[in-house]
């Protein structure tokens, strides 16, 4: 990758207050070795155009201003080698915004809905202190490094705005209100932890319309993983006690449940342990399908009842079951 | 191949209930390929990344158990569904990285004579195919060439994200440009069709709770794969095929447009090009019709 190369930048041009549609223009470019995306979209605009927007300032991975999608891959403009892209992607890179149904002009994106979120998990310290306490609030290497990488968040939305559970629900909190949500949570100078737990906890906005599709790790220039996050979410959810019994609490305890009887999980059991007698009423038309098609069988038992195969030993998955689980609901 | 294949297979949950085909298909193409397949009948659930919601340290003791299995038998662990390649992974990355948590695991397996020791890989069927027994040598073995068929390749989140934990397994994926379904495809003289939802989530784990996300996540991948002239789609994870071969029905009237699409699992489509039997192959157990697929 010693060499320059010739591409073409395939990019995204709009101006939500003149045009009608958005449309592509193409810039062709000789891209050198050390060339950052940034490079290329200044460019576009000292050499080619000079009106085509983007934000930028701290030119350092820092501020998030220059995050934009590039083939489709959340990128930090500043942090991205060109010809790396061009490497994984070819001689044609698609420059686009974060999100073309939020762009107001060209790489710009109306983020509103991502401060709004951040804004309703109350990121920040919550606590009852003297205003000038005597000494400091002392924390442990330990306790600290437990947010350490949680609040290394540049707040650039490469990760929200490649969720694709928020591209539908729009009401859905997203990975970086979320990561922010934990970061405090486990602040042991916090007392709001509980709060937070409760707002992320909800049905259709918190930590259960998750997808669990790794796009929120994958994106994130920072390297801080924000579904793990959402995962110790849900986990404190059942350790605090703030989770109630709903479908989707009912659903990741009902495995315990299955896995203790066969040590296989029983598909059937776990939908009707987690909708409840009455919600089944959703899944009738679907277990005849599945039954017509031979996938509820009958070959090793009677289907909801003893159908299911066990595993071997299953003893020992009983046994530690028994002794390794600390949470309920 | 001088050296025959030899693997340990977890089977995980659905394919010994729900997609039977999955587990006959993935023995036939085994089979006819000279490759050994020990099953582990002593392993558990993964706990499909929902228990692992529920209690985090569960779940990585558990699946340390069923990787125990495998390295007993000094061989490679190799999953054929993407969220027990997710989690198990998920494990052993956890434990090989982390002494102390390896520690506190192997504590609670030392009560039943277990012990965890890092030493065997996982990986998917479809990457053991690929990097060791080769696509030369599977293009060889095909007798029922595909080159008839349009066939999507859609690859499922937890084989390929997050990278940073697939890549030795999964020959450096790239997550946002993931080749080696395609060329599989390739490989068994179909085409593959370039469609844009190919590496994007097909809304299974949230099915239950967030219904309309899921069946629109669907949707969207399977009418992307529709309106590029895929003849049918395939898959290496079971949970994808369920979502999207079970629900085409509810999935069609949430987005307004019908669908209809096979949709197999990975190792039937190998299946039918290697010439196996219909009842090896089994797309009799598929929701959605697929057994013009076997002409």
């Amino acid at each position: 990758m010693n060499e320059s190369k010739k591409i073409t930048l395939k990019t995204f041009r709009f101006n939500a207050e003149t045009d009608y549609l958005p449309y592509y223009k193409l810039y062709e470019m000789e891209v050198g070795k050390d060339e950052l995306v940034l490079d290329l979209l200044n460019r576009i605009k000292w050499e080619h155009d000079g009106s085509f927007s983007y934000r930028r300032s701290c030119r350092h991975g820092i501020c998030g201003a220059c995050a934009i999608k590039v083939n489709g891959k959340a990128t930090l403009a500043c942090k991205q080698n060109a010809l790396e892209l061009v490497e994984l992607f070819g001689n044609e890179l698609v420059i686009e915004p974060q999100s073309k149904k939020r762009a107001m002009k060209d790489m710009i994106i109306d983020k509103q809905d991502f401060w709004e979120k951040h804004a309703a998990v109350k990121p920040y310290v919550i606590a009852d202190i003297d205003a000038r306490p005597e000494t400091e609030s002392k924390q442990t290497i330990a306790q600290f490094d437990n947010f350490l990488d949680s609040d290394l968040c540049i707040q650039c939305g490469a990760c929200h705005y490649s969720c694709p559970a928020l591209e539908v629900n729009e009401d859905y909190l997203g990975p970086a209100a979320l990561n922010a949500a934990y970061r405090f949570t486990v602040d042991t100078r916090d007392e709001a932890g509980k709060e937070r737990l409760e707002i992320t906890s909800k049905p259709g906005i918190g930590v259960w319309d998750c997808v669990k599709c790794f796009e929120c790790a994958e994106a994130c220039p920072k390297d801080i993983n924000p579904i793990e996050k959402i995962t110790k979410l849900h986990n404190l959810q059942f350790e605090q006690g703030v989770a109630v019994s709903n479908v989707a609490t009912r659903h990741a305890e009902g495995f315990v449940r299955s896995i203790k009887k066969y040590g296989f999980l029983d598909e059937a059991d776990i939908v009707v342990y987690s909708e409840g007698y009455l919600g089944m009423y959703k899944h009738v038309g679907t277990a005849i399908k599945m039954m017509k098609a031979g996938k509820i069988h009958w070959h090793s038992g009677i289907p909801f009842i003893d159908s299911v195969p066990k595993i071997k030993n299953l003893d020992e998955v009983q046994k530690l079951i028994e002794i390794s689980m600390t949470n309920k609901l | 191949m001088s050296k025959q294949l030899h693997y340990a297979l977890f089977t995980g949950c659905t394919a010994k209930q729900s997609t039977p085909e999955l587990l006959s298909s993935t023995l036939a193409v085994a089979d006819k390929l000279g490759i050994k397949i020990t099953i582990l009948e002593e392993a558990s659930c993964c706990g499909a990344s929902h228990l692992q919601d529920f209690d985090a340290f569960l779940a990585h003791v558990l699946n340390a158990r069923n990787i125990c299995y495998a390295e007993k038998l000094g061989l490679t662990m190799i999953t054929i569904c993407n969220t027990c390649q997710l989690n198990s992974a998920m494990t052993k990355h956890a434990l090989d990285k982390d002494p102390e948590l390896k520690a506190r695991v192997n504590e609670k397996l030392a009560e039943v004579g277990l012990e965890y020791k890092g030493t065997s890989e996982i990986k998917h069927f479809l990457y053991t195919l690929i990097d060791e027994y080769g696509l030369d040598n599977i293009k060889e073995k095909v007798t029922v060439p595909l080159s008839h068929l349009n066939i999507a390749p859609f690859y499922g989140c937890h084989n390929i994200r997050p990278s940073e934990l697939h890549e030795d397994a999964n020959g450096h994926e790239n997550p946002y440009n993931p080749t080696s379904l395609d060329n599989l495809i390739a490989a068994l003289e179909g085409n593959p069709v370039n469609y844009e939802s190919k590496n994007k989530c097909c809304g299974f784990h949230v099915e239950l709770q967030a219904n309309h996300t899921s069946e629109v996540l669907a949707g969207n991948a399977l009418l992307d794969a529709v309106d590029n002239a895929a003849d049918m789609m395939v898959t290496p994870c079971p949970l994808c095929h369920l979502k999207m071969d079970t629900y085409q029905d509810s999935i069609s009237k949430v987005m307004g447009r019908d669908v209809e699409l096979p949709v197999l699992h990975m190792p039937q489509m190998v299946a039918l090009a290697l010439g196996c039997t219909e009842k090896e192959i089994g797309l009799n157990f598929h929701v959605q019709k697929a057994k013009h697929l076997y002409n």
